[in-house]
């Protein structure tokens, strides 16, 4: 028993530290193809960990949550951003506000603000569930370092899903917490809203409008 | 089972009504007809949530009723209402300058019920994570109308409110998952450990440390939203771009609905008594928000996103109340919120129907209202010294609250609360004068069309709400009072 | 089995195999890219020629360059004889310890440098500079893989984390994947290998290790071509036996756990040379300017390595 717990602890762990190299990966790349991939990376890891936190903590409705991630963040929105960044062919290079080096290092930096923050006030709460925490602070605050550090609507976007990872990451690993699913979804709405914004946005660009009427005089359908 | 639930529980009433009409009201295709049913379905909430007051339901687990969320039910659903009804007239006229089709409408007249929709449910939530996803949907469905216009400042106005406001409720469930964390050690796994009701009852043996650190990420989070000082970036913007009635509802209600979540927060922390005190965190932000919003309100030339910096300040206010704590300061801010509320919807329906008449939303081309339009010129007058902060109004009494306990208690930051205060008032009344006095633009023709129907309807809901305004001012009976006392020691 | 004689045959085993292990690498790559290549044993006959060819040494040049290989090829071989391979009883493993081993690769480097500059040629004055761009960043990393290594184990004695290692102390932990990933890094680029460096390349603006030793021949050519190759070997045996030393024959094992020992270190540096080869395959060389991004990327791996240690401490 002893021996299967701390294997479990480590899986989690080891899932939770991969979902977080993920976000530092984020960080790190230059081109817009391979946040992508990194991005869809991490959320394989995150579906991952959905699932062993269903598993260890014999919580079915979590293999939602984890179908979820797979199917909508692992596969579909990396596609559809590959798509939309060809079919609008946007800047393929990612604009930094900061360099990545430094970028990295406030990463760090605030992956150890977090442990420090988590680790003292969850003294009470069991192992697992506050190292998962401190991991999904973190990858939550990478995100949002990646939100401002990155100019592109694409990379904000991917960034913001990132944030997105580490909260469900914490709301997996909170044990018996209700509603996962459900937030799972309410996010992944947003984020296919968020898709459509770009889409729309970019076309508007293009257009100068983004009122159909407009690609409908282009045809010559109306008057 | 759930047919005599319904009669019986008007809560499910005041949720299921908006619920059904944005159903319904997303596949009629006369919008006139829809203009009319969002009254009559607004209306209907309205009548339900008074029932409130007769019938009050018992808590379940998913939804509830006390003492606090009542009012802002009540209030909630009569801003709905009077906003419906302005709304009739403002599409009406925005309809016959073809600025929207009927397609645009039906999905105007949709959103607009799922979005008191979302409100209501938040507000009436006994289960964080059901609030949280209320303010994400409500975040949703006011994102779709801010972008209604389709013109380059609306798309870009809505993707900063959508972004910023989804970090926002991003951390909020952070902060969410971490007082589900603080909780659960004491209520035992599952919807036990969220809901309000139960959470607060044994709030004293959660694990402090926890909880400050919840409150920080809730903050930040729903903080975003009610739009205080260093997050605030999205609402001018927001505010500006979207239509008019959604700018009233925007600010007169959503930011409200944000505080709520904020301050049920707050009142767990305050039943637990072993925390750091939240006040010190939110007295800064209160007056960061106040301070910077009294210095932008010099610099606007744009009369809507002029009166959303003058949210931000009220905002910046009430939330100053609320950190300072104490029966008094926590009356304050109540009725501030409830102030606010009525007169900043009044404020975007007088604005409304001005940047139609002016066609333009530049104050610069706004000149001589009372002369041209007494009527709405003069409601436009009382209710921006209304809430500039004018006696007799509303407004002022609860600001004066706000200011007497604050002096009561620390003197010291009375005084940064005070020139906030006129700073904001200085910079109103300064735009009010060249907007309600000054001598007409030549040449900008003044619209008399409209059916006279269609006149009432856009000025009925200014004065309503004012007249509202102008006697809390004078006077508040005595039930209201003893129902913000109870409610102002809940809030500790 | 005695120490002594154990540690003798790691000295000639080293020395030995790194030949085998560049001319797999070199294989390997060629059959990835479609070409027959050469046998695995072509280093050997390439070591052998030049050491039979007359060293011409330039006119500009002084006792360093001269030096240089001796020195350089001394120190590599030296750090390489005292990481454990295939059994931690070696007579020399007291003295062996990662500090000493950074310390050891550092006065290679340097003498590698140092040449590079003497003659004052372009090409060996820009290998240098960059050289020591990657040792700036490198060390630092690899020093901070130490630290977290030595919290873990509680020494910095190779001998003894193997030792902590084998024990099964260590389990499924999070802080030895991110130490292993940055001693990868840092190990890519101390044996300058793509991205960071290509060892195959004469071209102009990208080479580093080939611009430095770009003047030398016949027998300082073979001792500088020979200390990159057992450099290599000794960042295979190193992460092998930091984090995968199964295997190895621990004192008193017998002939048998000398064995084993053996074939698990030729099979573990096998099959990393071979996944070497495949990864170096794969990617793209990188530009200069990204040598900071990817060390500092190390360096932030190992650190990261070392906060996560503190968070399972605190369980």
């Amino acid at each position: 028993m002893e021996q299967h717990q701390a294997l479990s602890y480590d899986v989690a762990h080891l899932i939770g530290a991969t979902v977080l190299m993920a976000g530092f990966g984020l960080l790190y790349q230059r081109r817009l193809f391979a946040v992508l991939n990194t991005f869809a990376f991490q959320a394989l890891a995150l579906a991952a960990a959905a699932a062993w936190q269903a598993r260890i903590q014999d919580a079915p409705h979590l293999y939602a949550t984890a179908a979820i991630a797979l199917v909508f963040k692992a596969l579909a929105v990396p596609f559809a951003l590959h798509w939309l960044v060809e079919k609008l062919g946007i800047h393929r290079t990612v604009e930094t506000a900061l360099s990545i080096g430094w970028t990295m290092i406030v990463g760090v930096a605030l992956v150890a603000l977090s442990i420090l923050l988590v680790l003292p006030v969850t003294a009470g709460a069991a192992a697992l569930t506050r190292e998962s925490l401190a991991l999904a602070m973190s990858v939550v605050l990478l995100g949002l370092l990646m939100m401002i550090t990155r100019h592109n609507a694409v990379t904000q976007v991917v960034g913001f899903m990132a944030l997105e990872n580490g909260l469900l990451l914490a709301a997996v690993s909170a044990k018996g917490m209700p509603l996962v699913v459900e937030i799972s979804i309410a996010f992944s709405v947003l984020v296919a809203m968020t898709l459509f914004g770009i889409f729309f946005f970019r076309i508007r660009e293009r257009f100068d409008t983004l009122d159909l009427h407009y690609l409908e005089t282009y045809r010559g359908d109306r008057h | 089972m759930i047919a005599s639930g319904l009669l019986h529980n008007p809560l499910l009433w005041i949720l299921s009504v908006p619920l059904a009409s944005a159903g319904f009201l997303a596949v009629l295709p006369n919008w006139r007809l829809a203009a009319a049913l969002n009254i009559v379905a607004s209306a209907g909430t309205f009548a339900a949530s008074l029932m409130l007051f007769v019938h009050r339901p018992e808590p379940t687990r998913l939804l509830f009723i006390d003492d606090f969320n009542i009012y802002l039910v009540v209030l909630t659903a009569f801003v709905a209402f009077t906003t419906t009804i302005f709304s009739a007239a403002y599409i009406g006229r925005e309809t016959e300058a073809q600025r929207l089709s009927p397609l645009h409408l039906r999905f105007y007249h949709s959103m607009y019920q799922a979005f008191v929709f979302t409100m209501l449910l938040a507000l009436t939530a006994n289960n964080t994570g059901v609030m949280w996803v209320a303010v994400e949907a409500a975040t949703l469905t006011t994102v779709l109308m801010v972008s209604l216009y389709r013109t380059r400042e609306a798309i870009e106005a809505a993707w900063k409110y959508f972004i910023l406001c989804s970090v926002g409720i991003g951390l909020a469930l952070f902060g969410t998952t971490l007082v589900y964390l603080a909780a659960q050690p004491v209520m035992g796994d599952g919807a036990d450990a969220m809901a309000w009701t139960l959470m607060i009852k044994r709030a004293g043996a959660f694990q402090p440390d926890l909880l400050n650190l919840a409150f920080v990420f809730v903050l930040v989070g729903y903080g975003t939203k009610v739009g205080l000082a260093p997050l605030h970036a999205w609402l001018p913007d927001a505010h500006a771009e979207g239509p008019t009635p959604i700018s009233a509802v925007l600010s007169g209600l959503l930011l409200n609905v944000a505080l709520y979540a904020l301050l049920r927060f707050k009142m767990l922390i305050a039943a637990n008594g072993h925390t750091l005190t939240p006040g010190p965190l939110m007295v800064m932000m209160g007056l960061s928000s106040l301070f910077l919003a009294a210095f932008m309100l010099y610099r606007r030339g744009d009369i809507k996103r002029l009166f959303a910096y003058s949210s931000i300040e009220h905002m910046g206010v009430i939330t100053f109340a609320f950190g300072m704590g104490g029966p008094l300061a926590n009356f304050a801010g109540l009725m501030h919120m409830t102030m606010h509320s009525l007169t900043k919807s009044a404020i975007f329906f007088a604005v409304g129907i001005i940047t139609q008449n002016a066609g333009t939303k530049s104050i610069a081309g706004i000149r001589g209202l009372t002369t041209t339009h007494p009527v709405l010129g003069w409601g436009f007058v009382v209710a921006v010294l209304a809430i500039a902060g004018l006696p007799p109004m509303g407004v002022f009494m609860s600001e004066f609250l706000v200011v007497t306990s604050t002096f009561a208690r620390e003197p010291l930051l009375a005084v940064p609360l005070i020139v906030g205060l006129l700073l904001a008032f200085g910079a109103l009344v300064s735009r009010l004068q060249g907007m309600a006095f000054g001598d007409p633009v030549p040449g900008v023709i003044v619209h008399g069309t409209g059916s006279r129907l269609a006149t009432i309807m856009a000025h009925l809901p200014l004065w309503a709400h004012m007249t509202l305004v102008v006697i809390a001012g004078l006077w508040l009976p005595a039930p209201l009072v003893a129902w913000f006392q109870a409610v102002a020691k809940l809030l500790g | 089995m005695n120490a002594a004689v154990l540690q003798l045959v790691q000295i000639v085993l080293v020395v030995a195999l790194a030949p085998l292990v560049t001319g797999w690498v070199r294989l390997v790559k060629s059959r990835l890219n479609g070409r027959r290549g050469a046998s695995p044993f072509q280093p050997y006959r390439d070591i052998y020629r030049l050491l039979q060819k007359e060293a011409i040494v330039a006119h500009s040049a002084s006792w360093v360059f001269r030096a240089a290989p001796y020195v350089t090829f001394a120190a590599v071989w030296l750090a390489a004889s005292v990481i454990p391979t295939f059994s931690t009883d070696l007579a020399l493993a007291p003295a062996a310890d990662l500090i000493a081993l950074v310390a050891l690769l550092a006065i290679a480097r340097f003498w590698t440098a140092l040449a590079g500059m003497d003659v004052g040629t372009a090409f060996g004055g820009i290998g240098a500079s960059r050289e020591m761009l990657i040792a700036s960043l490198a060390e630092p990393a690899m020093l901070m893989v130490s630290f977290s290594l030595s919290l873990i184990a509680g020494t910095t004695a190779p001998v003894k984390i193997v030792g902590f290692v084998l024990s099964g102390g260590v389990g499924l932990d999070v802080s030895m994947g991110l130490a292993l990933a940055a001693m990868v890094m840092v190990s890519i680029a101390e044996n300058g290998r793509i991205p960071i460096d290509n060892p195959a390349t004469h071209l102009e603006l990208t080479m580093v290790h080939e611009a430095m030793v770009l003047e030398y021949s016949g027998r300082h050519l073979a001792m500088m071509e020979g200390a990159a190759m057992v450099r290599l070997t000794l960042f295979m045996a190193l992460i092998g036996c930091l984090f995968a030393p199964w295997g190895m024959a621990q004192a008193g094992g017998g002939v048998d756990g000398i064995l084993v020992g053996m074939g698990a270190f030729l099979a573990r540096t096998f099959v990393l040379a071979t996944a070497l080869a495949v990864f170096e395959t794969a990617i793209a060389k990188m530009r200069v300017f990204r040598y900071a991004d990817f060390l500092g990327g190390a360096l932030l791996l190992g650190l990261l390595a070392t906060i996560f240690l503190y968070v399972s401490e605190a369980v």
